[in-house]
């Protein structure tokens, strides 16, 4: 059920982020997600693309530091409560969250928030039982 | 402004030495190299050698250009001999052992005898005294203590002429603010960056100026241009005068300004100074500019025979308006290898190397850039991230710049910004590689 990211070192200097972005739209590759904080010098800049094995290699001859890191998606309806019932299931089994970002899908319906936890499977068990939804990968790169 | 008093009525520590006319001071200068090179024979193992291949004795030495004859001790000679190997004295004759940082791990050492000592800090006094040091001045040393031979030289030097010493130390600067105004503090020993750095937090504090007394800054360690050394003796209220050293040759004491500041004049008796093409290692006439060569006339525990120092100027030997005979160098104006003088403490770019070589996470390749805000120096040290380190979470990035940051530390003993950037993002260089940008001159 896990899901797989990029991230991306990039350094904080104009046209950075564009160059990246059009090497993969050049191969093809679609994003889906994306999440980048302000940071002085660097940063890392995380991606949920269509086809993460095709852009891995292809930013890496570009010279870029990347590397693939799991994270597990939760979808939910957009209504008030759903979001603090998942984070309330993951701090009751003692799941820390290291960051997270959000979409919304138009195919799916609902909110997805793409989360980096202290213990993904741990995370995925937790919240399934808790009878909230983990989106599959499948459902994640190709609408 | 409070200039000295003593202005244009020149004061001596050694009179007679300092103001001996050029052929005696020659003949003096004379007999002492011969004597040293029998002695280096005599005494180190490494300069037996070195002379047995040259084929030179004290007595072959016939008049002071012959000098040229001697074989050059670079500072890779110091270093394949440490720690003790320069040493021309057993340990129990040796009281004194400092050290500066090297190009690579080890330091390079300097051992001192009672008489080196003695003799040392009357250099140090002739050059206190030619800035305008009395022994009515009290002088507060915010030079670092410990290995570093600018602080204890001074120290002593100063306490020879009689003044007050306040071994202050670096660091803690409204302390030391404090005891300019509360010891009634008269004169600076410190380098021309902290001193910048005190006369700023002076005026911050907006103390009335009359409160404070000093007068004499002798500032030392690093470069210091004339715009600094203005701003400096408008924030302070003092005249700064620049003195030369190192610990290959003892320390500092080896040339100095006189109230003229018209060149750091040598303390002739006790090292002789040549100039050489850096290239050709010739010898070149006076006033043409090359690598300053130096030759300990007086040294017992470590001496050194045509000691490259690496640094570049050039020599005078016209007479000076204040009265003293021995020649003059001018301030230096550049280094013959990549050695950086950073706030004072001496950086090689290979002993950034050495601590990046071996860390995860980053490549061996970087640049240092050298900037100096406000007048302070400061290193940066960009280092290529490897293009396989893991991005989980972004405090590992944090954690490999702060080991970078730490490892430097230790090593270098200084505080350094770390910037991590792509890889391959840095310069390629064939042959040989310009690593460092220094923008502190702009």
């Amino acid at each position: 059920m896990q899901i797989q990211q990029l991230s991306i070192f990039v350094e904080n200097k104009a046209g950075r982020l564009a160059e990246i972005t059009e090497l993969l739209a050049k191969a093809g590759v679609d994003i889906r997600a994306v999440s980048a904080t302000d940071t002085s010098d660097f940063g890392i800049l995380r991606l949920i693309v269509s086809d993460p094995e095709k852009a891995v290699p292809l930013l890496r001859a570009a010279g870029m530091t990347v590397s693939l890191t799991s994270v597990i998606a939760v979808g939910m309806m957009d209504v008030p409560g759903a979001f603090a019932k998942a984070v309330r299931t993951l701090a009751d089994h003692a799941i820390n969250v290291d960051y997270m970002y959000a979409f919304t899908s138009r195919d799916m319906g609902k909110a997805c928030v793409l989360l980096h936890t202290s213990d993904n499977d741990g995370a995925v068990k937790a919240l399934q039982s808790a009878g909230i939804e983990v989106v599959g990968a499948e459902n994640i790169y190709r609408p | 402004m409070r200039f000295p008093i003593h202005w244009g009525c020149s004061m001596f520590f050694q009179k007679e030495i300092e103001t001996m006319n050029r052929k005696e001071l020659e003949e003096l200068q004379l007999c002492r190299l011969k004597k040293m090179v029998d002695y280096c024979y005599n005494n180190v193992p490494f300069y037996h050698e070195r002379l047995n291949q040259a084929g030179v004795t004290g007595d072959k030495i016939k008049c002071l250009s012959d000098i040229q004859y001697i074989p050059f001790t670079t500072k890779d000679d110091i270093r394949d001999n440490y720690p003790f190997g320069m040493l021309a004295q057993p340990m129990k004759n040796i009281v004194r052992i400092h050290a500066s940082s090297g190009t690579t791990g080890k330091p390079t050492v300097g051992a001192y005898t009672k008489k080196d000592l003695d003799n040392w800090s009357d250099q140090v006094a002739r050059v206190a005294v030619a800035a305008g040091a009395r022994e009515d001045d009290i002088f507060q040393i915010s030079f670092g203590y410990g290995l570093f031979t600018g602080a204890l030289g001074l120290h002593y030097g100063l306490e020879k002429i009689g003044a007050t010493v306040i071994p202050a130390s670096s660091g803690n600067t409204s302390k030391q603010l404090m005891m300019f105004r509360d010891f009634g503090v008269t004169g600076l020993v410190a380098t021309p960056s902290y001193a910048l750095y005190l006369g700023e937090q002076l005026r911050e504090a907006g103390y009335p100026a009359e409160d404070y007394k000093l007068r004499l800054g002798l500032l030392g360690s690093e470069g210091c241009t004339e715009k600094m050394r203005e701003q400096i003796e408008a924030t302070l209220g003092l005249r700064v005068t620049d003195n030369y050293g190192m610990t290959e040759l003892t320390g500092p004491g080896v040339s100095g300004e006189c109230e003229y500041r018209c060149g750091l004049h040598f303390a002739e008796d006790a090292f002789l100074p040549e100039i050489i093409d850096q290239d050709t290692l010739e010898p070149l006439e006076e006033g043409k500019s090359g690598e300053l060569v130096v030759t300990t006339l007086l040294r017992e525990g470590m001496p050194v025979l045509r000691y490259r120092t690496k640094d570049i100027t050039r020599i005078t030997y016209e007479p000076c308006r204040c009265g003293r005979t021995h020649a003059r160098m001018e301030k230096v104006m550049g280094r013959t290898d990549d050695m950086l003088i950073i706030k004072g403490v001496n950086v090689f770019p290979s002993q950034i190397e050495s601590v990046l070589i071996g860390m995860e996470g980053v490549g061996p390749h970087y640049q240092l850039v050298v900037t100096r805000p406000n007048f302070l120096d400061q290193l940066e040290v960009k280092v290529e991230l490897l293009p396989s380190t893991p991005l989980d979470r972004y405090g590992e990035l944090e954690a490999i710049q702060r080991r970078v940051h730490d490892r430097l530390k230790s090593v270098l003993g200084l505080e350094t910004k770390v910037t991590l950037v792509e890889p391959k993002s840095l310069e390629r260089f064939q042959g040989k590689a310009k690593r460092v940008l220094d923008l502190r001159g702009q």
